[in-house]
Formats: structure tokens, C-alpha cells, sequence
């Protein structure tokens, strides 16, 4: 297929239809704005439904509802209304349904701002709602990137029963790039448990997270569990660009990965060798990459950089485990770093090395 | 011999956990002869709510979703808008679907979702111990308004039913009681009508039950149900507030 000019949050949407998803419930947040416009236009179209909440909590409750009648169910929100959605996200992990949650970051915290960021990687890896749990994160850096990643995540959420979240940040959202939209055959899973009216002398579907017993309880985590370490073992990705031979190797996600490649060019001018890793997944963590690459001999030392205070870093210093020194350069509050202040920082690691 | 009364097909056989007379079981007995009278069983699909129901996915015999607190009317309308051939339902006590989910259920009301609410009130958060709900009456003694429901400090019962009448997309809306043989019959009745509405695809349908919590009135079965005719009537009356044809 041909490719076209998208702008980010558009290209989510479209990639979201075109792998078969027809349910969106959402609340209008800036800078995300655009998808459940357009899942608003074109969902009647191909026969879905779109509805516009009351609140980011009923929203992710009706994709709890809808994922647990068997639907391919998304819904997207930006910082502040993804934090009212994590209560009905430990819902859909304890009661393992399947679905898609798009976080465009801004800063925070409380309101704000409106400019991109990335100070969400906690909420996201760490839990962010209540109890033992995971998902799957994505971190696209391309508008091509979101639109496969979006499609892949439909996937992996049906494979484990277990929501995907795609973290993306107001720049990506809102920027422009060509993309193109790859034929797949969409295969969507049979879903036996899912409550579609229970028909005389089969057995009863329930959708739930209560398991009042703790012993059962303490099952059911174990389980979810399980599927954890399967995630980690399929579902890992990551980037690795320049690393043979870098003397310094940067660590970055989605947009500041893409200033990471920027300050790469300009330092390879100064005979300055750099390399970078980009983890994909957010969650699962590249971690087996990174140490890798920190038992390299050529690799003196890492720079984890973020627009946050510093958050990813905690992961790259628990990857690195003390092999080499690991240094952090981030911009917050919708500041994006700029590449020429990336490489000063690089120099001055470069002079107490 | 004739069977003069058999579990609905609507229940399984686990017994209730219910409190020793609790009218939350005659509720669930009258929502499970309505689904088998209107024969309507295998296409219906419950949400539980999160309160002394919240094992009702336990009882009601059809598939079953339990929400979050206050969520099921949200839940629902996802189910619902994913099969909007099935009944869908909620079952709801009045801290689950005034207080923390009021939000919900006007907007589950307003736009008009085919679902059916079964609101069970009690006047009392029965769960977790007797705590003041937003329907507990003026100077009722709870452990979280222990000199009595001041409307000063504490508002005013919430009258949920007459304010959702209010709202264009309620079709149904009735409030009923279970304290005597007369009035369950006629809780039945209301119960049945709401089901039909959503099978009629009219709109939003919401019988509101008055129910007692002997527990945490810390009274007795048959005081809590005088209670409830003497106190809980007078404020909150009987009968069908909005009825769409
Ligand atoms: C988010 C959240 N807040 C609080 C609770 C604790 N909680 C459980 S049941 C309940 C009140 C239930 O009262 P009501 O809805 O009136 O039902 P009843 O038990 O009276 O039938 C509360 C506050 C919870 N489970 N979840
Ligand atoms: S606590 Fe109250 S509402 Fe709950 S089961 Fe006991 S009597 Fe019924
Ligand atoms: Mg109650």
C-alpha cells in the first residue's frame, strides 16, 4: 500500500480500525484530541461504536465491559485521564481481558501542561493502579512505528488477556510523518469465555477480579504471573543502533530516542562514537540487551535520556547493575532536550571518565 | 403433588450469604422468576455490583460481569453496545449507584442505554459496616454519622429515582418496596415492566427497591420492616415516577 501523510494520533486510529477494532470509549484530553475524533467520524462507518464518556473512569469501564462481551475494545486518554483510569485497569489485569490503552503524555504533575513528555514511565511500568500486575507497554518513536505497534498490541493483548498500553508522547501525537498501513489478515481469537448469553447446559461465563480466599487469590497473581515471564520471554523488543564500538551508549524511548540519533550524527563529527539503545517495550524491559552492552569493553559509561526527572534510569541502573557508570540528562514540564545540550552533557561525562 | 413454589431457573442452587431476614435475597428471587417468566435467561448477561451483592454473579444463573464500585452502569453500556441483542442488567445498592457511581448511572440514563437497573436501597452502606449512604435518612444513627444525619453538615437523602425521572433518555423509572406480600408482588410487577422496556428497546428502565439491613439498622428482621413502611416510605414514596410509551 501506498504511503500517506498522517498525523500521529490520526495514524493510531486508523492503524486501530484497520486491526479490527470497533469499539472506543474515551474523554477529550489535549494533546490527544484527535483519535476519538476520528474514531467518532469513522467507527459508525465500519459498524462500531463510539461513544464520548461522561468521565475517563466510566470510559475505561466500558472497555471493561466490552472487553469482557468478547470485543476488540480500545480507548486513549492523555497523563491527568489516565490516572483516573487505573483504577478500571487493575480490573481488566485481575479479570485478564484484552484491550488496548493509548497514553500521549504531557507533563505533569496535577494539570500540568499540554507539551509533551515522559514523566508517565512509572505509572505505566510500575503499576499505576492497584495490586501485583503488568502490561505490555509500547514505545513507538515514528508515526510508522505507532501505526505497527498499535496493530501488534491488539495481538499481544488477545495472546496473554492482558491490556497493552502504547506510550506515546504530545509530540508524536501531534506531528506529521508518511506512513503506510501494511495488508495484515486479521485474525481475531476465538473467545469462549467472553459473556455472550449463557445457553442451556453450558457452562456460565463470569468476568471478575474478586477471589475473597487468599490462598485463591494468592493462585490467581501467581497465574497472572506466569504470564508475565511469557511476556518477557516473546514480547522484549528493542533497538539497538551504533552500539559496536560506542564509547558512551545512550539510553532513550520514543521521542528522545529520536534526539538520541540526532546527537549520535552531530558527536560522530567531533570523532565522538556513541551508540543507542532503544527499548521498544517499556515493559517488558530490555534489560538482557543493556547488560549486554554494559559488559562490552568499548562501552565506558551509559546516559539515560528522558523528558522526565529521571525515570526510566531507575530500570537502565538495575540492568547495568553497577557494571559501568550510568548518567541521566532529562528535560521536564514539556521541555524537550535539545541535541546540542545532549552532547555538552556527553562531554562532560566524556571528561570524568 | 403440585410444586406450589421451585428455585427459578434464573438462580443457581449456592445458598445466599445474606443476613437472617435481608430483603437483598427476595430481591434476587424476583429478578430471577421475572428473566425466567419473560423466558429470557440465555440471553441475559448480569453486572454485579460492589457492596453486600457483590456476589451476585455467584447466584443469578446467566453470564456475569462484576464492575468496580459504582461502575456497573458503564459496564453495562459497553456489554450492551457490544450485544445489543442480549438483556443486560445491573444490580446496585444505594452507596454503589448514588454515591461513588452517581456519575454513571445519570449518564448510563441520559443516553438512553437498553439496560435494565435493579437499585437496591437501603439507607445504609451494608458491606462495610454501616457506614451513612447518601439515601440514609435526616437524624439516622450510622457509624459515620453517629448523632444522626445532620442536613446541615450531611445534605439530604438523595431521591435517586425522581431525579433521574428527570432525564430524557429514562423510559422506566418506579420505586417499589419489599416490606409486605403485597408490595413484592407489585416489586415484581415493576421488575418485570423494566425488563420488557429494555426488550421493547424504549431506553433506560431503573426500579428503585427499598430494602432493609437488619445488621446494621440493628434491628430486627420485622422491626426493619415496619422500619421501612414508617420511615423509609414517607420520604421516599411509592410508584412509577416516569413511564415513556
Ligand atoms: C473504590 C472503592 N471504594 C470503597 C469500597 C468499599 N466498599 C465496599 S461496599 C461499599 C458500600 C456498599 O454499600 P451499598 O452500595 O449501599 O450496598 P449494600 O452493601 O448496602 O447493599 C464500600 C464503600 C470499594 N470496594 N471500592
Ligand atoms: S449487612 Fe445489611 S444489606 Fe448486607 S446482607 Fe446483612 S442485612 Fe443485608
Ligand atoms: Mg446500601
Amino acid at each position: 500500500m501506498a504511503k500517506v501523510l498522517m498525523k500521529g494520533n490520526e495514524a493510531i486510529a486508523e492503524a486501530a480500525i484497520q486491526a479490527g477494532c470497533r469499539y472506543f470509549f474515551g474523554y477529550p484530553i489535549t494533546p490527544q484530541n484527535e483519535i476519538p475524533a476520528y474514531m467518532a467520524k469513522m467507527l459508525p462507518k465500519v459498524g462500531g461504536c463510539f461513544i464520548q464518556a461522561e468521565s475517563e473512569i466510566s470510559a475505561i469501564n466500558m472497555v471493561y465491559g466490552a472487553a469482557g462481551a468478547g470485543a476488540r475494545v480500545m480507548t486513549s486518554s492523555s497523563s491527568p485521564g489516565i490516572s483516573l483510569k487505573q483504577e478500571g485497569i487493575s480490573y481488566i489485569v485481575g479479570a485478564e481481558l484484552p484491550c488496548l490503552i493509548v497514553n500521549i503524555v504531557r507533563g505533569g504533575p496535577g494539570l500540568g501542561g499540554i507539551q509533551p513528555a515522559q514523566s508517565d514511565y512509572f505509572q505505566a511500568v510500575k503499576g499505576g493502579g492497584h495490586g501485583d500486575y503488568h502490561m505490555v507497554v509500547l514505545a513507538p518513536a515514528s508515526i510508522q512505528e505507532m501505526v505497527d505497534l498499535v496493530m501488534d498490541g491488539f495481538d499481544i493483548a488477545d495472546r496473554y488477556r492482558n491490556p497493552v498500553m502504547v506510550l506515546g508522547d504530545g509530540m508524536l501525537g501531534q506531528m506529521m510523518e508518511p506512513v503506510e498501513f501494511k495488508e495484515r489478515d486479521i485474525v481475531l481469537p476465538e473467545k469462549p469465555w467472553a459473556t455472550t448469553g449463557n445457553k442451556d447446559g453450558e457452562p456460565r461465563r463470569i468476568i471478575n477480579s474478586l477471589f475473597i480466599d487468599a490462598q485463591a487469590l494468592e493462585d490467581h497473581v501467581h497465574k497472572l504471573y506466569r504470564k508475565y515471564d511469557e511476556m518477557k520471554k516473546n514480547e522484549t523488543r528493542v533497538e539497538c543502533y551504533n552500539c559496536e564500538n560506542a564509547e558512551i551508549i545512550i539510553v532513550a524511548y520514543g521521542t528522545t530516542a529520536r534526539i538520541a540519533k540526532n546527537v549520535i550524527q552531530m558527536a560522530a563529527k567531533e570523532g565522538i562514537n556513541l551508540g543507542l539503545i532503544r527499548p521498544i517495550t517499556l515493559w517488558p524491559f530490555p534489560d538482557d540487551t543493556i547488560d549486554r552492552w554494559a559488559e562490552a569493553d568499548h562501552t565506558k559509561a551509559f546516559l539515560t535520556l528522558e523528558m522526565s526527572m529521571g525515570q526510566m534510569v531507575e530500570d537502565v541502573r538495575l540492568s547495568v547493575n553497577g557494571k559501568k557508570p550510568v548518567y541521566f540528562y532529562g528535560r521536564t514540564g514539556g521541555m524537550v532536550p535539545t541535541p546540542r545540550a545532549v552532547l555538552e552533557e556527553i562531554k562532560k561525562i566524556r571528561e570524568v571518565m | 403433588m403440585t410444586k406450589v413454589f421451585e428455585r427459578p431457573k434464573a438462580l443457581t442452587d449456592k445458598p445466599f450469604h445474606y443476613c437472617p431476614g435481608c430483603t437483598h435475597g427476595i430481591i434476587h428471587c424476583l429478578v430471577a422468576e421475572v428473566i425466567d417468566e419473560l423466558g429470557i435467561r440465555e440471553k441475559t448477561i448480569g453486572v454485579a455490583p460492589v457492596g453486600c451483592a457483590v456476589f451476585a454473579y455467584e447466584y443469578f444463573n446467566c453470564d456475569m460481569h462484576e464492575a468496580a464500585h459504582g461502575r456497573a452502569p458503564a459496564v453495562a453500556t459497553g456489554i450492551k453496545r457490544v450485544h445489543p441483542d442480549n438483556v443486560v442488567f445491573t444490580y446496585q445498592g444505594d452507596g454503589d449507584l448514588a454515591s461513588i457511581g452517581i456519575a454513571e448511572i445519570v449518564h448510563a440514563a441520559n443516553r438512553g442505554e437498553k439496560i435494565t437497573t435493579i437499585f437496591v436501597n437501603n439507607a445504609i452502606y451494608g458491606m462495610t459496616g454501616g457506614q451513612m449512604a447518601p439515601t440514609s435518612l435526616l437524624g439516622q444513627v450510622t457509624t459515620t454519622s453517629p448523632y444522626g444525619r445532620n442536613p446541615d453538615t450531611e445534605g439530604h437523602p438523595i431521591r435517586v429515582s425522581e431525579m433521574l425521572a428527570t432525564v430524557e433518555g429514562a423510559a422506566f423509572i418506579e420505586r417499589v418496596s419489599v416490606h409486605d406480600i403485597k408490595n413484592i408482588n407489585k416489586a415484581k410487577r415493576a421488575i418485570k415492566k423494566a425488563f420488557q422496556v429494555q426488550l421493547e428497546g424504549k431506553g433506560f428502565a431503573m426500579v428503585e427497591v427499598l430494602s432493609t439491613c437488619p445488621t446494621n439498622w440493628g434491628m430486627t428482621p420485622v422491626e426493619s420492616l415496619k422500619w421501612i413502611e414508617e420511615n423509609m416510605i414517607p420520604y421516599y414514596p411509592l410508584g412509577i415516577k416516569k413511564e415513556v410509551d
